[in-house]
């Protein structure tokens, strides 16, 4: 068989950069395949990506050695519009490559740009939004669209064209982990009922494994480091030695002493087999270790009672929330989106004031504060730094908030230095903004938070859309900061967030608080799960698979040795 | 939070409209309404505008930051038209009926008054129109009725992205000044003008980088679905027109109609002139 994407001796450089960012690629995909491509941020998958769809070098300027054939034809002699034909790529923001006004004519747009007549047009969007079960929203603006929604609308865009490759960027970046979850499901079941090749490109190895995978090619620094099968990958240190997350009840397997081997099938839980000893090393190690003691709880910090709030429009956003936050805690609050997870950080900050309720401050109600005093308590990160940043130096923008307080500039510039070194930027004072990564914009916006010594800080979304090795960096910077004595929560919905650096889940739901446990307990309750739009944890499930009746306890025991061995580190 | 200019969704026979016929006739009633100074004539197409108002079912509420806006460029229109020439209602009426005198050069004239309300008549014939059309016809309707006219598709498509990304980047807008305002920065009516301006303008360098990222990600959406493929496309949206949009061309004719006859036979000049 002919394959239908081939790269010999491939590389490619950016008109902009210096050096090449691929080097000696060789790879040869075959109809049928489904391929995941994984790999560190920078590793050049994100490049591969846009050489197979034309992006490079037709938008981003560059020019390659070797040979890419797609479809049996040099790529070189093909333009990005022939190439949209035989691959279709749906990009990682689906909310920003929704071009329509509504699902249909977003569906609709290569259509249209191909002149197809009016009365065809349709009947083709028709098929397309049944495909992908969308058929019941074809009148609907983006707003009125979940992210799942969105991203099947974007699949059913690439649909309408009959194309034989499906180019995934980032799936899963994107969604909670139930729509993570269906996505996998339906990219699958397209890809079996209409007979696709499939190419995802994802780091987040667990999730995409949900279903079958055929190959996974690993990339770092350009070049192919592995192109196996996902067992065979599993069992390899490739994963660790490139900073890709293995699957957590591999992680486990590891920690028990059982050696993960490909006869057992490890790449997926439900398929994983272990024998009597392998199981009875899990359980011996579950035993070995013990249940932490809770510690005494510490003074609140803010108290929220009986708080309700509606929207102008009527839509009750919040009902009754009681909770607390005590000092020196790491919350997560979870749920899907428009849960009431955001409306409870603004009511907190003051961008929005209740109608029921109370929100207390060390005991003060704060009814009457401004947002600029709120703020001197309880700092706000939002998801994107380049919504916050409005300075061109570093030093301008962590000093922001205490210039505008009237602050000595002694008083100011020791705050900058302290706040600096605490987010180890201290190097870059004298920087532009421009100059730094995502990373590091991410951790001036905290700094610039952190200048004002609040007691708690919220993070809207910190690691959205970041790989594991940033989002690696920017937790353990939380994690430390915490240590440190900031009392932090975060707004997610990634659940291995939660598990490995939180000490308390709030979930929401509808408006409503569902559950104000430890994150194992959260992600062991499959009421709970389903209701929040979670997703039960591999750990869950391998403790069923060794008879290990607790499995809240075992995966508390998980998490904790899971975090000594990476402060160990 | 107000929508500055936005389409509004309700079931009407304005909107049921093709954005194309809307379109035409809101250039022929602006050409005849911007071509006379015949009062009456402003004044009933202010009415007449207000009929078709009433029959789109958009309420003021929906459009008072437009109205406001204009009503505010329409006095500064005035002030500035009389600061600068005071007797220009006598130069083109060719009479002066002095009414009062203020000072130097400057003195109430009954012509100069007329041509005041002349010029007040123009903004209430037209505006009402524009925002008419604005209200009921939605992004995606607006680009194909520009390309339907003959303008160029990409033309017309940005023009229409523009639109749709309003209401998202007024969202971004708001979140960056609820994110400066922790920071301390005071953007309440305590703070004078002077500063609120130039925080407000702070709030640029976050905008614009926010907005150049979607840029891109936009821009390669489209190309990846052949958007500058063709010199032509079609519209998911296409209708074909009804009586109504024959209708609106037709009233939009007529307007254009009745002012060059206004200009040619009634009046004898684009000036309705009550004083020689």
């Amino acid at each position: 068989m002919e394959p239908i994407i081939s790269f010999k001796n491939f590389g490619f450089k950016y008109t902009v950069q210096k050096e090449p960012t691929l080097f000696d690629i060789n790879l040869d995909i075959y109809p049928g395949q489904k391929v995941l491509i994984a790999g560190p941020s920078g590793c050049g998958k994100s490049t591969l990506v846009s050489c197979l769809n034309g992006l490079a070098p037709f938008s981003y300027d560059g020019e390659y050695t070797g040979s890419l054939t797609v479809g049996g034809k040099e790529a070189r002699e093909s333009d990005i519009f022939t190439r949209s034909k035989v691959i279709g790529t749906v990009l990682q923001d689906s909310d920003a490559q929704f071009v329509g006004l509504t699902v249909a004519e977003d569906i609709a747009f290569a259509l249209e740009n191909d002149e197809v007549p009016v009365e065809d047009m349709k009947r083709r969007v028709d098929t397309a939004a049944a495909l992908v079960d969308v058929q019941g929203h074809l009148a609907h603006a983006p707003h009125e669209l979940s992210g799942g929604q969105k991203q099947r609308v974007s699949l059913a865009g690439v649909l309408v064209d009959d194309v034989d490759v499906l180019l995934f960027d980032e799936p899963l970046a994107n969604l909670d982990p139930a729509a993570g979850e269906a996505a996998i499901e339906l990219i699958d079941r397209i890809a079996k009922e209409q007979n696709k090749t499939v190419i995802i490109i994802e780091h987040r190895l667990e999730d995409v494994l949900h279903c079958a995978i055929d190959r996974v090619v690993l990339m770092d620094e350009g070049r192919i480091l592995a192109d196996t099968t996902p067992e065979e990958l599993l069992c390899s240190d490739l994963l660790q030695k490139t900073g890709i997350r293995e699957p957590l009840y591999i992680t486990a397997l590891k920690y028990a002493g059982v050696t993960v081997q490909p006869s057992m099938h490890p790449a997926h839980i439900e398929t994983l087999s272990l024998s009597e000893a392998e199981k009875e090393k899990v359980r011996a190690w579950y035993e070995a270790s013990q249940e932490e003691e809770a510690a005494p709880p510490a003074e609140t910090l803010l108290e929220v009672k009986d708080l309700t709030f509606r929207y102008g429009n009527g839509f009750e956003a919040l009902k009754d929330i009681n909770l607390r936050l005590r000092k020196g805690e790491m919350t997560a609050i979870a749920g899907r989106n428009g849960a009431g997870k955001s409306t409870l950080c603004k009511l907190i900050c003051g961008f929005e004031q209740q109608q029921e309720g109370r929100i207390l401050l060390k005991g003060s109600d704060t009814k009457t504060m401004s947002i600029k005093e709120r703020a001197e308590h309880v700092g706000y990160v939002m998801q994107n730094p380049n919504q916050m940043i409005s300075k061109v130096f570093i030093k301008d923008e962590v000093g922001l908030g205490l210039v505008l307080r009237g602050r000595s500039q002694e008083e100011v510039d020791a705050a900058v230095d302290e706040a600096l070194a605490t987010c180890s930027l201290s190097p870059f004072v004298d920087w532009p903004v421009s100059a730094l990564s995502y990373g590091q914009k991410k951790r001036v916006t905290i700094a610039s938070i952190l200048s004002l010594r609040p007691e708690v800080i919220l993070l809207d979304e910190p690691t959205a859309g970041q790989d594991f090795r940033r989002y690696t960096e920017i937790m353990e910077f939380l994690e430390a900061l915490n240590r440190s004595g900031v009392t932090v929560v975060l707004i997610t919905h990634d659940m291995h967030l939660m598990l490995e650096y939180c000490d308390r889940a709030l979930v929401f739901s509808e408006g409503r608080l569902l559950a104000d446990d430890s994150p194992a307990a959260v992600l062991s309750d499959p009421a709970l799960i389903e209701k929040a739009s979670l997703k039960k944890t591999s750990l869950y499930a391998l403790a069923g698979l060794c008879g290990i009746a607790d499995a809240r306890a075992f995966t508390d025991r998980f998490i904790r040795c899971d975090r000594k061995e990476r402060r160990g580190q | 939070m107000t929508n500055i200019f936005n389409y509004v969704d309700r079931k009407s026979p304005v909107h049921a409209m093709t954005g194309a016929s809307k379109l035409v006739c809101l250039l022929l009633w602006s050409f005849g309404a911007m071509s006379s100074f015949d009062p009456r004539f402003l004044f009933a197409l202010f009415v007449l505008a207000l009929v078709l108002f009433k029959i789109s079912k958009i309420r003021v509420a929906d459009i008072r930051f437009m109205l406001w806006f204009t009503f505010v460029f329409c006095i500064l229109n005035n002030l500035l038209i009389f600061l600068f020439s005071p007797m220009h209602g006598t130069e083109v009426y060719g009479a002066c009926h002095e009414i009062f005198h203020i000072a130097g050069r400057y003195t109430v004239t009954q012509e100069q008054l007329l041509y005041h309300l002349n010029v007040f008549l123009k903004y209430a014939a037209t505006i009402p129109i524009v925002l008419l059309f604005v209200t009921t016809t939605d992004p995606s309707e607006f680009a194909s009725s520009l390309n339907r006219i003959g303008v160029n598709y990409k033309i017309a498509y940005s023009v229409a992205l523009a639109l749709r990304y309003i209401p998202d980047i007024q969202r971004e807008y708001h979140d960056i000044t609820l994110s400066l305002q922790a920071r301390g920065v005071e953007m309440s009516k305590k703070a004078s003008l002077g500063a609120r301006l130039k925080t407000a303008s702070g709030t640029l360098v976050p905008l614009i980088l926010s907005s150049m990222d979607r840029i891109e990600v936009i821009s390669n959406a489209m190309e990846l679905r052949s958007f500058g493929k063709n010199k032509k496309r079609t519209w998911y949206r296409y209708r074909k027109f009804t009586a109504w949009d024959f209708g609106a061309m037709l009233l939009g004719l007529a307007v254009l109609v009745l002012s060059i006859v206004l200009t040619a036979f009634v009046n004898h000049s684009r000036y309705y002139n009550p004083f020689v």
